[in-house]
């Protein structure tokens, strides 16, 4: 399906693709869940597992030019906008390989080639960017989108207002993307709004707002190549709320308190990966042999990732302080 | 020859840019049709139109956000803020996105923006109006940090600081605007060494920004009594051009600072610690500074003339350094 498409047409190939695309991120982070427990990764680890419908869908409607700001939960995104996973886990080892060299983790991967800018870890902090970024198309004359993903906790953030209003003021071409995912951390979203009506907020900024189910990564997917196609005909930004639910722990070190592990089971039952596999199987679209085939594909993929992360060198610590500027001036 | 002022030296910088580079443009609040809080882009509007001179809301945040994002994305903003005082809501941006990028994407991303705000005390603004942070900003890595204090170096720092491929935050202080020279056509200067504004013999006086003025006139006090002061203007506030003021205390083996900054934690506790770094054998005396009292600064005329560095002040300090 070429990219421009305003909707998606389920053929078997593109089915095996969706499939594909979010077994890649859940396969992955789990075995990044197992290197950090091997201590091969450190720092903050924080799985998207659970929201991979998200990530895949939007990515879908979105071109090779079109750029990505993505939050500290971002491993998905980055997979999706075409970031090798080879470099990915380097930079989650603290390799020179990575793809920031080893001076991110897994907070901040970025990838200038497929227009991934972060990988930020200030809740809501990337908001600006993609408002700077899509301002710099609009004024250079570029027809291009800046996806901006983020969290229903950066709803409470000023930046997150303050973006809003004046991409709507200056009608700059930004898909903004909530991944409402219920708790900020360990905070409930109606612990801490007092409108819990994130689409309402966005359509109050005079921007043209709708959500979907999260879990339906066909739904997501049809809702981001109709917004996409909006932002790219009317230059003017679109909101969409993804309704969806993280599985694992906010990051490593979360007991959980905060939820019912019934309420996580729940969840659970209606996994995208999950349910798509269920309807892809049951309507015929996919075999039991398509999954298997997905499923080796991308053993082989992390297989060869890990590899590469560590085959990876250290960079020299001599080199310490390159690219805090751009040296000194002559 | 014509005499300009600061203000006309600033806003024939940022016309003589949009004109060079079409990548440039101007934001900030009150900036267009307002004419800019301080009229420095009284006109700009007419001539550039409202694409390029863009007046925004008052969400500092989001248009610093916007003007380092636009950066990433090929253009080269000047951001306005309109004060120091309200750069803190605008600090996560300046220092969690623009001073970090280009080092934590392994220098795949860089930042190419200026960001220009006004600073300092001395117009009866009260605490919250009279903020001075260069000292603030220039503790971070990843930014340079500008203190123009002359007519030419408003005129001459924002071209090279819009070419460089960094995030540069320019201090203006807010009494330099009225401030006139002999002046003819904008030409563009060093943005990376400070400058000796005065020759002297007994004595360093390093100093920056809006102190330059009180600091050149205690100088000249000194002078009548026979004292041949030194004047270092810093100029660059990060990196700090540590060459100019070793060589000047190697001649005079004796320095204060004067900083409008409060004096904990201040960027002449940074010069006070380098010289001592690097010079201290060659000191005939303990340092001295001349800072910003530690309170907010007040209202009342007596008490906020109290509270900031003048020339009298220095005078005094200069003295007791030099035991006469």
């Amino acid at each position: 399906m070429t990219k421009t498409a305003t909707k998606v047409q389920l053929t078997r190939s593109h089915c095996r693709h969706l499939l594909h695309q979010m077994l890649r991120i859940r396969r992955f982070e789990e075995k990044c869940a197992e290197l950090y427990t091997e201590e091969k990764i450190r720092g903050f680890l924080h799985l998207y597992i659970g929201e991979e419908a998200v990530a895949v869908g939007i990515m879908e409607a979105l071109g090779q030019d079109d750029a990505v700001v993505g939050t500290y939960r971002e491993h998905g995104h980055a997979l999706m906008k075409g970031v090798p996973a080879n470099a990915i886990l380097a930079e989650m080892y603290g390799k020179q390989e990575g793809c920031s060299r080893g001076r991110g983790g897994s907070m901040h991967l970025f990838d200038a080639s497929t227009r991934f800018y972060g990988g930020n870890a200030i809740v809501g902090g990337g908001l600006p960017m993609a408002v700077g970024l899509a301002l710099a198309d609009k004024l250079a004359g570029r027809d291009r989108v800046t996806a901006c993903f983020f969290g229903e906790g950066a709803v409470a953030e000023g930046e997150f207002h303050e973006s809003l209003n004046l991409a709507a003021l200056w009608q700059l071409p930004v898909l903004f993307v909530c991944e409402n995912n219920l708790y900020a951390m360990g905070t409930a979203l109606d612990r801490s709004e007092a409108e819990t009506d994130i689409s309402a907020k966005a359509s109050s900024y005079q921007i043209p707002s709708e959500w979907v189910d999260g879990m339906d990564v066909v739904a997501v997917e049809a809702a981001a190549r109709s917004a996409v196609a909006k932002v790219r005909k009317t230059t003017g930004p679109m909101f969409l709320e993804c309704r969806t639910y993280r599985f694992r722990a906010h990051s490593m070190y979360d007991p959980q308190l905060y939820r019912a592990k019934e309420e996580v089971e729940q969840w659970k039952g209606r996994g995208p990966i999950k349910r798509f596999e269920k309807w892809a199987l049951e309507t015929g679209e996919l075999h039991e042999k398509d999954v298997r085939e997905i499923e080796e594909e991308i053993a082989g993929e992390i297989a060869e990732s890990i590899a590469y992360a560590e085959a990876g060198t250290w960079e020299p610590v001599e080199d310490l302080t390159r690219d805090v500027g751009a040296g000194p001036r002559i | 020859m014509t005499k300009t002022s600061y203000r006309e030296a600033m806003r024939g910088a940022i016309r003589q840019a949009m004109q060079d580079d079409d990548r440039v443009f101007l934001m900030g609040e009150d900036v267009g049709e307002y004419g800019g809080c301080f009229a420095v882009s009284q006109g700009l509007l007419e001539e550039f139109g409202p694409d390029r001179i863009r007046d925004t809301p008052l969400s500092e945040s989001a248009f610093t956000g916007a003007g380092i994002g636009a950066a990433m994305g090929g253009m080269r903003p000047i951001v306005e803020v309109m004060t120091c005082n309200f750069s803190l809501l605008a600090l996560d941006q300046i220092m969690n996105n623009a001073a970090t990028l280009r080092h934590m994407s392994g220098g795949q991303f860089n930042v190419p923006v200026v960001i220009r705000m006004a600073t300092g005390g001395g117009r009866q603004l009260a605490a919250q109006h009279s903020h001075s942070l260069e000292g603030w900003y220039a503790h971070i890595p990843g930014i340079r940090i500008l203190a123009p204090a002359t007519v030419e170096d408003a005129a001459g720092m924002l071209g090279p600081a819009l070419d460089d491929p960094d995030p540069v935050i320019i201090f203006e202080n807010a009494l330099l605007y009225n401030e006139t020279a002999d002046f003819a056509e904008p030409v563009s200067v060093d943005i990376d060494h400070a400058a000796v504004r005065r020759e002297g013999t007994d004595i360093s006086l390093v100093t920056y920004g809006g102190s330059l003025g009180k600091t050149l006139a205690a100088a000249k006090e000194l002078e009548a009594d026979g004292i041949s002061a030194e004047v270092i203007d810093l100029r660059v506030l990060r990196p700090v051009d540590d060459r100019a003021i070793m060589d000047s205390i190697a001649k005079t083996r004796r320095c204060v600072i004067i900083d409008e900054g409060w004096r904990s934690g201040s960027i002449s506790a940074e010069i006070m610690a380098r010289i001592v770094e690097q010079e201290f054998w060659s000191l005939d005396a303990p340092l001295a500074r001349v800072c910003s009292e530690e309170v907010p600064v007040p209202y009342a005329k007596h008490l906020e003339k109290a509270a900031l560095p003048n020339a009298e002040k220095i005078v005094a300090a200069a003295r007791k350094v030099l035991g006469r």
